[in-house]
């Protein structure tokens, strides 16, 4: 008796639509993850989520469950507000680099001080992306960006922030974990950690962060298989992944 | 409950409170702090939540969260506080969401002072916060006035689906005077039509609540919209009071604790045989220019009269049409001028 596999969308992905993200960029892989759990998990109709501001602003228009709008950086902030009025739905948060690790770092910090039980997916791919490749405060040292065209130098920009080893200093958060989208293999690692989160949300566990290494071959100057290759080689030692912190 | 002594914040909290407020988030500054304090410690016994932000910038992006799920959700701060807020109160009137934002106003600009002032009167009427949006700017002259106006503000708030502010001046938020504060109901029967979290009962339709719209005419039509709304409360829902207008020849025009002042010294001048009336805005937006319609012909000038340095006079030259003189007399920088100085002002003024 033979098989056959056939491709099929998740169900709370939005019908008939196409991503307007760039060919081998991470954020494509991320959003189906998220339909994915949210099918498996069966709560599509029970999950609350903020659009943030860069490449994935318009997320909304991929993924069918409820949505607001947050300002640039004030995803954690506005996921408190939704989550302490409604403890019985799911919330989750979704940001990149410039908008949680720079212009965001006081409300991610603060929401995963107070343990606010909701799941943080955090896209890291070292860059500002929808403005243009700018340095971002994650960029490695000597990576070039459109604002340090010679590649960034500590003694003037200091070195990049590790979001998961900062965070994993505190002692309320239950669960921290940085995966990468970078192979079919780191993939299933992601999907695992991505349901974590939300598990963990639902037993009321509190504050949950993944980290995602992810991709940008369109400010990095790649092709997207060079830049998955990158990614590996060069952002993986940098940011190690892993477990920092889990309430088991 | 009959009339018990309270001081203004804790006044304005427990209204707030009796109207239904459930959900609080700020952050500490002078002269407010009393609001957050009786909110920790009052609503977790209602079953509500009180979170202190890490700052300005988060509470109010707290609130903008709760006020998606239409929650009765209030914040409170004093000047500065204002002024980090606004970027998240831009978001929320484009989001189109129901708030409630008090502001005890301090001198200023800058750090300015802690005392009172009414140096915000700009800001919380012609924008603040990056573009064409308005919010519902109420300014009460008494502690009574105060509850009233902060019960209310959830019925605005939710029939316009926009922020209303309580633009309190520092004397209202510290002065004690005895007020009634009785049980108060919004009509929020609509929220599941386009709040976060009724997706099944929306018939699995979900909600998508933002202000981004990169389609320029798209963007337009949203704006027009929103005007459309601003038109309305102008039409619709000023508040102000006059007094002593029919045969007057000076009218001050004055609110808030300013208002206040100038009502003794009218009635002083009076006694004088000066003709001097009020009037006296309640809303600030939407003005109420349909009140200095009712200047009687008699009036010779307009004496624009503030706690900070005359940041209402365009609004009264609109109003009256520029028919009249109209000057300026206050101070600034936590000082109020006193029922003396008015009068002396007037006087002056009518020779």
């Amino acid at each position: 008796m033979s098989e056959t596999k056939i491709y099929s969308k998740p169900r709370s992905w939005m019908k008939d639509v196409h991503t307007h993200y760039c060919p081998g960029c991470g954020h494509g892989i991320a959003h189906r993850l998220i339909c994915e759990l949210i099918d498996e998990l069966d709560i599509q109709k029970d999950t609350l989520s903020m659009a943030p501001v860069g490449c994935a602003a318009m997320m909304y228009d991929y993924i069918d469950i409820d949505y607001v709008e947050a300002p640039h950086g004030r995803a954690p902030a506005v996921a408190t507000g939704i989550k302490r009025v409604r403890p019985d739905k799911m919330v989750f948060t979704y940001q990149g680099d410039g908008d949680l690790a720079s212009i965001g770092m006081a409300e991610i910090i603060h929401a995963a001080n107070r343990g606010e039980n909701f799941t943080v997916i955090f896209i890291n791919n070292a860059i500002y992306g929808m403005t243009g490749g700018q340095m971002a405060p994650t960029t490695l040292i000597g990576q070039k960006a459109t604002t340090c065209p010679l590649g960034r130098d500590p003694r003037l920009a200091g070195y990049p922030i590790r979001m998961c080893e900062l965070l994993a200093s505190l002692e309320t958060p239950a669960y921290i974990e940085r995966v990468s989208v970078a192979k079919p293999k780191y993939i299933i690692k992601a999907k695992a950690a991505i349901k974590k989160g939300f598990e963990y949300q639902m037993q009321n566990r509190g504050f949950s962060f993944i980290e995602v290494l992810s991709t940008c071959p369109t400010n990095w100057g790649m092709n997207p298989v060079k830049a998955f290759e990158w990614q590996m080689e060069t952002m993986m030692p940098y940011y190690p992944l892993g477990v920092f912190k889990d309430y088991e | 409950m009959g009339k018990v002594l309270m001081k203004g914040t804790e006044a304005i909290a427990e209204a707030a409170i009796q109207a239904g407020c459930r959900h609080f988030f700020g952050y500490p500054i002078t002269p407010q702090n009393e609001i957050p304090e009786y909110m920790s410690l009052h609503l977790p016994k209602h079953g509500g939540v009180y979170i202190q932000g890490e700052s300005e910038v988060a509470s109010i992006n707290m609130v903008l969260g709760a006020a998606a799920t239409g929650c009765q959700v209030m914040t409170s701060s004093s000047s500065p506080g204002i002024s980090l807020m606004s970027e998240g109160i831009s978001y929320i009137a484009g989001s189109e969401l129901p708030c409630v934002i008090v502001n005890v106003m301090r001198g200023g600009p800058g750090l300015g002072g802690i005392l009172p002032s009414q140096a915000d009167y700009l800001q919380a009427t012609k924008g603040g916060g990056n573009g064409d949006y308005r919010l519902m700017v109420f300014a009460p002259s008494t502690l009574q006035e105060t509850v009233d106006l902060v019960q209310s503000a959830w019925d605005y708030a939710f029939k316009y689906r926009n922020p209303v502010m309580i633009l309190a001046d520092g004397f209202m938020g510290q002065m004690m005077e005895p007020v009634e504060i009785k049980p108060h109901e919004t009509d929020r029967r609509d929220v599941k039509s386009w709040a976060m979290g009724y997706y099944s009962d929306r018939g699995n339709e979900r909600t998508l609540i933002k202000s981004m719209n990169l389609t320029p005419e798209l963007l337009e039509a949203h704006n027009i919209e929103l005007q459309k709304k601003y038109d309305r409360m102008q039409k619709e829902d000023t508040m102000f009071e006059t007094m002593d207008l029919d045969d007057a020849e000076l009218v001050i025009a004055a609110y808030g604790t300013s208002a206040r002042i100038a009502k003794t010294a009218i009635a002083h001048l009076r006694e004088e045989g000066y003709k001097v009336g009020l009037v006296r805005p309640i809303t600030l937006f939407p003005f109420p220019y349909e009140a200095f319609e009712k200047i009687p012909p008699s009036t010779r000038h307009i004496l624009d009269v503030e706690m900070n340095m005359g940041q209402m006079i365009d609004d009264v030259k609109i109003g009256t049409s520029c028919k009249y003189p109209v000057s300026f007399f206050g101070h600034c920088g936590g000082l109020a001028p006193s029922v003396e100085e008015i009068e002396q002002e007037c006087r002056k003024i009518l020779g």
